[in-house]
């Protein structure tokens, strides 16, 4: 299966680690990985900030890179979403539906597509997992707590075949990071009072990991992690479920 | 936005200063969230329960016009007095005919967030009209000359012992007493004497029903009864969009609202009003402002559906930590952000940004408003009508360009990471709002787009 890599730009450019990971883990799945070479952005933080109408050149550059891929994989709930969501483009929108289509979550491709049932990967280690809002209650990676519904979790599923992966139960399951793209500089108060709280249940549980399926919110959960001298490390969930033995 | 101190960026900064205090804040208002999924959880059939609600909201807003003469033909027909506002001016001064009328200077009413919309207390101060509200909570805001925080729990951002002192200076209990059963107890001695006085009382409406005439009011306190039954005239104020077509789809919503806003099964008044009784007069206000042009907005129309439960605001990370007031708008949280900016685009277009767009809001909505997808929508119309601060235009015009060329990316980054490394203090000073209390991501010397090209060797570049 060939599969077209998604890689967002603040992953290219600070989380290089992340992009191989998943690009290690989608190989030894059996997938051959394409990584085309003139993405840039899905276009979300202009669309976010209530841009929308300068993403054009960017959907359109989107669509060039990714539009003969029958599969795109992105390690990043947020930005899958956004393809998702608001891929739009004038004269070509046919093509636009295609991509919006094909283009899935790494978390939801392994469990939905792939149909991974084991995974040759050990992390011994207690680990927390941050539900990333846009994966979950855009992409429904997890049950929403807010819902009268089962309780099902495609990271948790995935984390569970990890050997040594001890999982720590949250105070508050999915509460919002704080991240927000633009918000977290634009109301940089809350943006970090609302990390910090994250970052508190987390430590209460003891774990020595904090990860997820969005990178975004790990960067900004790190950020905070490394101001108050915290020794727990962020870690995306591809890099755990590539980790070897 | 950012730099005046009357959005909410700045306001829900003075917020957080007090960090006990947002702590305090948050617990409380979650502590009300997760009483509203217990409530949820007691009932199998909840999702359904909301997407009917949703659609009975759904129809009644395709056919208000025909509601809305139907309503007004059977409450006249009942008895009742009807009168039209198209705005909130038009409504505060009918409610004032209606008192000069009747040569009445004080009255006494229950929550209605339409008369905070309207600003109906300040407009009748003005005319030498002494209001008295009746809801507990409010009246703990009024004496504190403050706007309610919160449109269920009006009073929610004050702690027992401030509520000790104004009672203390108001009312004169004793100053220390702080005790909450005391307080209500005083409170109640209070505004006894205010029921027993005051010969007009002005309420709100949860559900009116086009097919009787009738209209629902639901207090926990008894005092929209209370008001309403010593008065010679009663006076029901509400918005165009608290329609529901028949008696019989109250079953739904009378469920709905008490869990999702406090998590009990029902309120403890749900009090059905049809007619005056002998010698009393019932005025119904019926109010537009802007809902009309709501309703036209496509994208915006579910915003109507609102029942007002502050489910929301409860479940918000951002109200939590905020607190109403940093909303400057009658009605806060979500639910506010996206019905304020369709009453001034202008004055309340930082609200529509005062979100991470979570998505919880429309999770716990009984009527399942999409008000995280609406958020999104107003950020777009606002910067359309030119309503973005002039530097994030520029910095956001700069950003999509070089996003859009290939080469400009790859440039761009390697000079910022590069000038990251070799010169930190250029990011890491208090001119960058990440930096003040995070530490930046570490720029690695190559991208993964490096990486790639050295390890992988591919065919298809």
């Amino acid at each position: 299966m060939t599969v077209a890599l998604f890689i967002p730009c603040y992953i290219d450019q600070f989380y290089p680690n992340v992009g191989i990971a998943t690009l290690q883990l989608l190989e030894k799945l059996g997938c051959e990985i394409v990584f085309p070479p003139n993405q840039t952005c899905c276009g979300q933080p202009m669309a976010n900030a209530g841009f929308e109408h300068l993403a054009t050149n960017c959907n359109q550059l989107f669509l060039k890179n990714f539009s003969a891929y029958e599969y795109i994989v992105c390690p990043s709930g947020s930005c899958t979403l956004h393809i998702k969501d608001h891929l739009h483009v004038e004269g070509d929108n046919e093509k636009a539906n295609q991509v919006r289509n094909r283009v899935y979550e790494l978390t939801e491709f392994l469990t939905d597509v792939l149909q991974v049932e084991k995974l040759n990967a050990r992390f011994p280690h207690r680990v927390g997992l941050h539900q990333s809002c846009h994966g979950q209650r855009g992409l429904h990676l997890s049950q929403m707590t807010e819902l009268v519904a089962p309780p099902y979790s495609k990271p948790v599923q995935l984390l569970k075949m990890v050997q040594g992966l001890e999982l720590a139960d949250l105070n508050r399951k999915d509460e919002c990071c704080g991240f927000g793209g633009t918000f977290c500089v634009t109301e940089e108060a809350v943006s970090v009072k609302m990390g910090k709280d994250r970052v508190a249940d987390h430590l209460q549980q003891q774990v020595e990991f904090i990860t997820g399926a969005d990178m975004s919110c790990l960067m900004h959960l790190e950020g905070i992690l490394r101001r108050g001298g915290q020794r727990v490390q962020v870690k995306h969930i591809a890099e755990i479920l590539n980790a070897s033995n | 936005m950012g730099t005046s101190t009357t959005t909410h960026a700045s306001l829900s900064e003075q917020f957080n200063a007090d960090e006990a205090r947002v702590n305090w804040h948050d617990e409380t208002l979650w502590w009300v969230r997760q009483k509203r999924d217990k409530a949820a959880w007691t009932l199998p059939e909840w999702e359904e329960l909301r997407e009917t609600a949703s659609r009975i909201k759904h129809n009644t807003l395709s056919n208000l016009h025909q509601y809305l003469l139907s309503f007004e033909e059977k409450a006249l027909a009942n008895g009742c007095t009807v009168h039209w506002a198209a705005n909130a001016a038009e409504h505060n001064e009918i409610v004032l005919n209606i008192l000069r009328d009747q040569k009445i200077d004080q009255l006494v009413k229950s929550k209605s967030m339409l008369t905070e919309e309207c600003h109906l207390n300040e407009y009748l101060a003005a005319n030498g009209i002494d209001v008295t509200d009746t809801d507990l909570g409010e009246r703990i805001v009024q004496l504190a000359k403050e706007a309610p925080s919160h449109i269920v729990l009006p009073c929610i951002h004050k702690k027992k012992e401030e509520i000790g002192e104004l009672f203390h200076e108001h009312l004169g209990t004793p100053a220390g007493n702080a005790d909450p059963l005391f307080l209500t107890r005083a409170a109640r001695a209070h505004l006894r004497e205010k029921f027993l006085t005051r010969r007009v009382a002005i309420t709100g409406v949860n559900f009116a029903v086009a097919e009787t005439g009738e209209f629902v009011v639901c207090t926990n306190e008894g005092n929209a009864d209370m008001g309403a039954h010593l008065a010679d005239v009663h006076i029901a104020c509400m918005g165009i969009e608290k329609l529901i077509p028949e008696r019989k789809h109250l079953g739904v919503f009378l469920r709905l609202l008490a869990r999702s806003a406090t998590g009990q099964p029902i309120t403890t008044y749900s009090s059905h009003f049809v007619k005056p009784r002998p010698g009393q007069q019932l005025h119904i206000i019926l109010v537009d402002n802007g809902r009309s042009t709501q309703l036209g907005r496509e994208d915006f129309r579910n915003s109507l559906k609102c029942i007002r439960c502050g489910a929301c605001m409860n479940t918000c990370p951002v109200y939590r930590r905020s607190g109403g007031h940093s909303y400057h708008t009658a009605i806060a949280g979500p639910i506010g952000s996206i019905l304020a900016p369709n009453l001034d685009m202008k004055k309340y277009a930082d609200l529509p940004f005062a979100s991470t767009l979570c998505g919880s809001c429309s999770n716990v909505c009984p009527v399942k408003i999409d008000i995280h997808n609406q958020l999104y929508q107003w950020r777009q119309e606002i910067t359309r009508a030119g309503y973005a601060p002039a530097g994030k235009a520029a910095a956001m015009k700069a950003m999509a360009m070089g996003l859009s060329k290939p080469g400009w990316y790859r440039l761009g980054g390697k000079i910022a990471r590069r000038m990251m490394r070799a010169i930190p203090f250029l990011f890491n000073n208090r001119l960058n709002a990440w930096y003040k209390q995070r530490e930046m991501p570490a720029p690695p010397k190559e991208t993964f787009a490096d990486w790639y090209r050295k390890n992988k060797n591919q065919s298809n570049q």
